[in-house]
């Protein structure tokens, strides 16, 4: 059984079908990657699987006993499930400190209600405020961020915004793990390390599911590579099989003219 | 350490002060410095641009108006009923308006403000409609009866005050107050943190109600009587005003603001003719030069510069 089995899902936007039954399936500690050309669908996808949009048709399951069913549940259920995201256009919270917009990323594993606010002298209260402080400490010092923690996240550099972002995800501790297009404007250094990074995830249990255009970052971190074309799914496979199949390089390239 | 002498030393003067009139103005700041905070809670923390928020305090108000005429409840179980009751009027408005934001959740605020008042003018069997009710019961603690004069309601609100605004500030630096900041940040990667922001704009819709409902059961009991015109628009906005002149989102700043919004118009009285002039000046200068208030934070003023941009 496989951690994330999305199954004949469509979602329509007016008259446009941005998905058109889609089905594959994420098996745990696997990084699977979702490639295709712009507009094909990708985004949609994340965002149906991490609940910010409904789809019309299909069924989006999490989990390998009992199921969450995903494609009915809002995004804070789906992260509280363990499902955490990044977006394409970084959207942390720009005037929040880098250390708190970490702490906004454990929200979902928290507990803390109004009376810890008031009273947080009990010893659960403190226990997961020092549980807090070390996970975000700890993440930070992952990513090289532990200088930045008391810098609004705003005044970060491009790349600094990305890593944040990914520490801010991760926080949750989540299963599964979403990144739409976390190589994107880096340099060659930086996605080096981001391959190096994911590979080290996946090393510790992590499943991956990714979004990405550039394919030194896909083919060679990659389990199974998912192919889509307006819309639809038009190949999937290893990343070998993939790269030579012609449906593929004709969605890529174009159709070759012989004449 | 001085400093904080100092503010004790102001703040217990008004009790030995025999000009009746002074300690009264001060008691009205008082009141208004708790109604700025609990709108603080719903426009500062949570980022919510509520402009009915007078609704809350003129439930608040009758609650206990009509607790205490009709069924004789005393003030002290008056009190937490008010404020129940319009925490769940917070809670109530919210459940509609959970889906428009920004300046449509302001129209719907404010017409929300105008249904309140509206209502309770032409309920006139139950209110009293535009006369209001008469006669309604002063505190009484043990065998002291509060009666007529403002000191022991100076003495209560600014309890009820300094007990609310250290409970603000507890929740500003809690796992609550953070998630308010990510939602009014950006609501949508707030969500995809974890957060359920339905939940906690209820949670601010309500708190913020329930501190105005506080205000409005002593506001009752202190004049012994209460009408639909002490509720309207105009109030809503000079909460909110003071809200903004002392800081969004920050605890010490919008008592300042309640502080200096409800004194200086008593200094000024002689040029009473002119004060909603030199009112709105002085907003239009706040907002041209110090956007993030008298005491706002550094974070406040990014944010308002910021939203030129990125909004």
């Amino acid at each position: 059984m496989s951690l994330l089995k999305v199954d004949r899902l469509t979602k329509r936007f007016g008259g446009v079908v941005a998905l058109d039954r889609i089905s594959f399936s994420v098996e745990r500690g696997r990084i699977v990657s979702l490639i295709g050309p712009n507009g094909a669908g990708k985004t949609t996808l994340f965002n149906c699987v991490t609940g910010v949009i409904r789809p019309e048709e299909g069924s989006i399951l999490f989990g390998e006993e009992n199921p969450d069913a995903l494609h009915r549940c809002a995004p804070h259920e789906a992260a509280r499930f363990g499902l955490a995201r990044t977006f394409q256009n970084i959207r942390l919270f720009s005037n929040m400190s880098v250390m708190d917009n970490v702490i906004v990323g454990t929200h979902a594993r928290r507990t803390a209600g109004l009376g810890e606010a008031l009273w947080p002298f009990g010893q659960e209260a403190r226990q997961e405020r020092r549980w807090v402080q070390d996970r975000a400490l700890r993440l930070l010092d992952q990513l090289g961020l532990e200088l930045f923690a008391g810098r609004l996240a705003g005044t970060l550099s491009y790349g600094q915004q990305r890593r944040l972002e990914l520490a801010r995800a991760l926080a949750s501790d989540p299963e599964l793990l979403l990144l739409d297009e976390p190589a994107a404007g880096l340099t060659y250094q930086e996605k080096q390390e981001l391959s190096g990074f994911l590979l080290e995830l996946k090393s510790r249990g992590l499943t991956i599911l990714l979004i990405e255009h550039d394919m030194k970052v896909v083919m060679p971190i990659s389990d199974w590579v998912v192919v889509l074309d307006y819309g639809a799914k038009i190949a999937e496979g290893p990343p070998k099989a993939v790269q030579d199949d012609p449906a593929v390089i004709e969605a890529y390239l174009g159709i070759r003219v012989v004449g | 350490m001085t400093r904080k002498l100092l503010i004790l030393l102001l703040v217990f003067l008004p009790f030995f002060d025999p000009n009746a009139y002074r300690v009264d103005v001060l008691a009205t700041a008082a009141l208004y410095a708790l109604l700025a905070l609990g709108l603080n809670i719903i426009v500062g923390f949570a980022g919510l641009l509520h402009l009915g928020y007078a609704a809350f305090f003129a439930v608040g108000a009758y609650t206990y108006a009509l607790l205490n005429l009709n069924l004789g409840c005393p003030f002290w179980v008056g009190l937490p009923v008010s404020a129940a009751a319009a925490g769940a009027a917070g809670f109530l408005l919210g459940l509609p308006v959970m889906r428009v934001r920004g300046d449509y959740l302001a129209i719907v605020t404010l017409g929300f403000g105008e249904i309140v008042r509206i209502v309770v003018t032409n309920l006139e069997e139950w209110t009293g409609g535009p006369n209001g009710l008469l006669g309604i019961g002063h505190p009484v603690f043990f065998s002291y009866n509060f009666g007529v004069d403002s000191k022991p309601y100076y003495g209560l609100l600014l309890v009820l005050a300094a007990v609310v605004a250290w409970a603000c500030s507890r929740l500003a630096r809690s796992r609550i107050g953070l998630a308010w900041v990510a939602i009014r940040e950006d609501e949508l990667a707030a969500e995809c943190s974890g957060i359920d922001v339905a939940r906690f704009k209820l949670l601010a819709l309500g708190l913020g109600g329930g501190i105005a409902g506080l205000a409005g059961c002593v506001f009752a009991a202190k004049q012994g009587t209460v009408t639909p015109d002490s509720f309207d628009f105009i109030l809503s906005v000079m909460v909110l005003a003071m809200v903004i002149l002392g800081g969004l989102g920050s605890v010490t700043g919008v008592i300042l603001g309640a502080a200096v919004l409800s004194i200086a118009p008593e200094l000024l009285r002689s040029f009473a003719i002119y004060r909603m002039l030199i009112f709105g000046i002085v907003m239009i200068l706040l907002i041209r030069f110090r956007p993030q208030g008298l005491w706002g934070t550094a974070q406040i003023r990014k944010e308002m510069k910021g939203r030129h941009v990125s909004a």
